[in-house]
């Protein structure tokens, strides 16, 4: 498809979505181990997470130094605008969503050496499917899967569903013993953390679906 | 697929294109164009060079009728009515719809006469020295040349020519300003100049811009429309729309390949 006359424009494409990609493993894997740390009670995994935040702030920075280099050097129209806009845009949403993950390793130290309220069960849930739909947006980024993204947009209800879920559990226990309250807002805090993980989430699959097809969209109003 | 605009009451259009073709002798040089030009607006044709963006430019105000051995087929419109119609005086249609051309062509005469010369081919009855400073002022050029009307016009700077020329279209009192690649052979910031008074004329002119410059027809027009040829080398129009969404989201993938620069 591509012809001579843009192969260095082709390639530094290429590059930048690789970097777009290796930033989403990236927070993927912050995400993982920052609520696996939580379970376990692992505070240096959880040390871990937020000093690695720096690294995902860089590489950040990295994909929007290049984003503008492109855009001054090829001055880039239609297709590859849209794609250099949407990875710009989803750079900033994957960098939020590292910004949770260190959220919740701080919420971990925070909690020190107290044990979970109760045994996490929802949450991990909520991570797991929180991470599933970063993970298919950016493969329907590479695809240019515009059915892909918007299934990802549609899992979002399920997040929220165990969102409410985790709430009005966690609200059972501040009722019947106020002494929880502390521990009941730790883990609240952490449901909240990724519940807006999957809303940026969708918001990459909304920019995938913008690259693809140049339609601005709000696929599913989050119930939050 | 030809992506025409819609046709509508609401949009006047003042030049409009049907099923136009131009033969050079034998050579079919442009086929099946339909296209419409609103009013007040400035359209841009893009294209690759051989497509036929100047060939259907000069049908506009027919220049073709001065190039031996063409002949324009179908129909073109200026007001509803047909600038071909055999009662037609070119010449007349030429009035109307002035040219700017790639390399400014100035007058070997001062700034002042180059202007003059446009009101007085207009039968212009007024103050020469006004009419000479609206023309110069509609095409930001009298505050460069107010204090030296009467030095040689090749003395301006290639940008300043091409405004003079500009001032010199204007003159005519024209409702159309065909333009041929107008900033091609000018400096960027000339370039930009052009294209800030080509921004102020739309108010009270209609343009139609053949560029090569995609950054340009992105900043200045309106609407864009792309051309291209087949293999039988004639050229036809593959998508006209509005500017900002052919430079962003072209819905034909030809138009798409061409603005990417895969092809072309």
């Amino acid at each position: 498809m591509a012809s001579s006359n843009r192969a260095s424009f082709d390639r530094q494409l290429e590059e930048l979505q690789n970097d777009l990609l290796e930033l989403g493993g990236m927070v993927e894997k912050a995400t993982a181990k920052s609520v696996e740390a939580l379970r376990t009670r692992d505070l240096e995994a959880s040390r871990e997470v937020v000093a690695d935040d720096d690294k995902v702030d860089s590489v950040r920075f990295e994909i929007e130094e290049k984003c503008i280099q492109l855009i001054a050097q090829q001055q880039p129209l239609a297709s590859d605008l849209r794609q250099i806009i949407a990875i710009l845009h989803i750079s900033v949403e994957l960098e939020r969503i590292g910004d949770y993950a260190e959220g919740i390793s701080k919420i971990s130290l925070l909690m020190g050496d107290a044990a979970p309220l109760k045994p996490l069960i929802d949450i991990p849930r909520m991570a797991g499917l929180a991470s599933s739909m970063l993970h298919r947006s950016l493969d329907a980024l590479v695809a240019r899967d515009v059915e892909a993204a918007l299934t990802v947009c549609n899992d979002d209800d399920e997040v929220d569903q165990l969102y409410d879920q985790v709430f009005r559990e966690l609200l059972t226990f501040m009722i019947e013993d106020p002494k929880t309250i502390q521990r009941a807002t730790y883990l609240l805090w952490t449901a909240h953390d990724l519940e807006r993980m999957a809303d940026r989430a969708t918001n990459v699959a909304e920019r995938v679906i913008f690259s693809v097809t140049g339609k601005l969209t709000e696929t599913n109003a989050s119930k939050y | 697929m030809t992506n025409k605009p819609e046709t509508s009451t609401a949009i006047d259009y003042v030049l409009q294109a049907r099923d136009v073709a131009v033969y050079y002798g034998g050579f079919r040089a442009i086929k099946e164009i339909d296209l419409d030009v609103p009013r007040n607006q400035i359209t841009a044709l893009i294209g690759p060079s051989g497509s036929g963006k100047s060939t259907l430019l000069r049908c506009f105000n027919r220049m073709n009728d001065l190039v031996t051995g063409s002949s324009v087929a179908g129909k073109i419109t200026f007001n509803g009515s047909d600038i071909y119609d055999h009662a037609v005086d070119p010449t007349e249609v030429r009035s109307r719809i002035g040219m700017v051309f790639q390399k400014p062509n100035p007058f070997p005469k001062s700034i002042f006469a180059n202007v003059a010369f446009g009101l007085k081919i207009n039968g212009f009855q007024g103050d020469l020295q006004e009419g000479v400073e609206r023309s110069l002022k509609a095409a930001a050029l009298w505050e460069d040349v107010k204090d030296r009307l009467h030095d040689g016009a090749q003395k301006l700077s290639g940008g300043q020519q091409q405004r003079l020329c500009i001032a010199r279209a204007l003159a005519v009192e024209p409702e159309v300003i065909l333009m041929d690649e107008p900033a091609s052979a000018l400096d960027p910031l000339s370039t930009l100049k052009i294209e800030e008074l080509m921004r102020d004329l739309s108010a009270n002119y209609t343009i139609v811009i053949v560029t090569h410059n995609m950054q340009q027809a992105a900043r200045v027009s309106d609407q864009t429309a792309f051309m291209t040829m087949d293999e039988d080398r004639a050229g036809h129009l593959v998508e006209i729309g509005p500017t900002n969404e052919i430079f962003t989201n072209p819905r034909n993938q030809k138009t798409e390949d061409y603005i990417t620069g895969r092809f072309g």
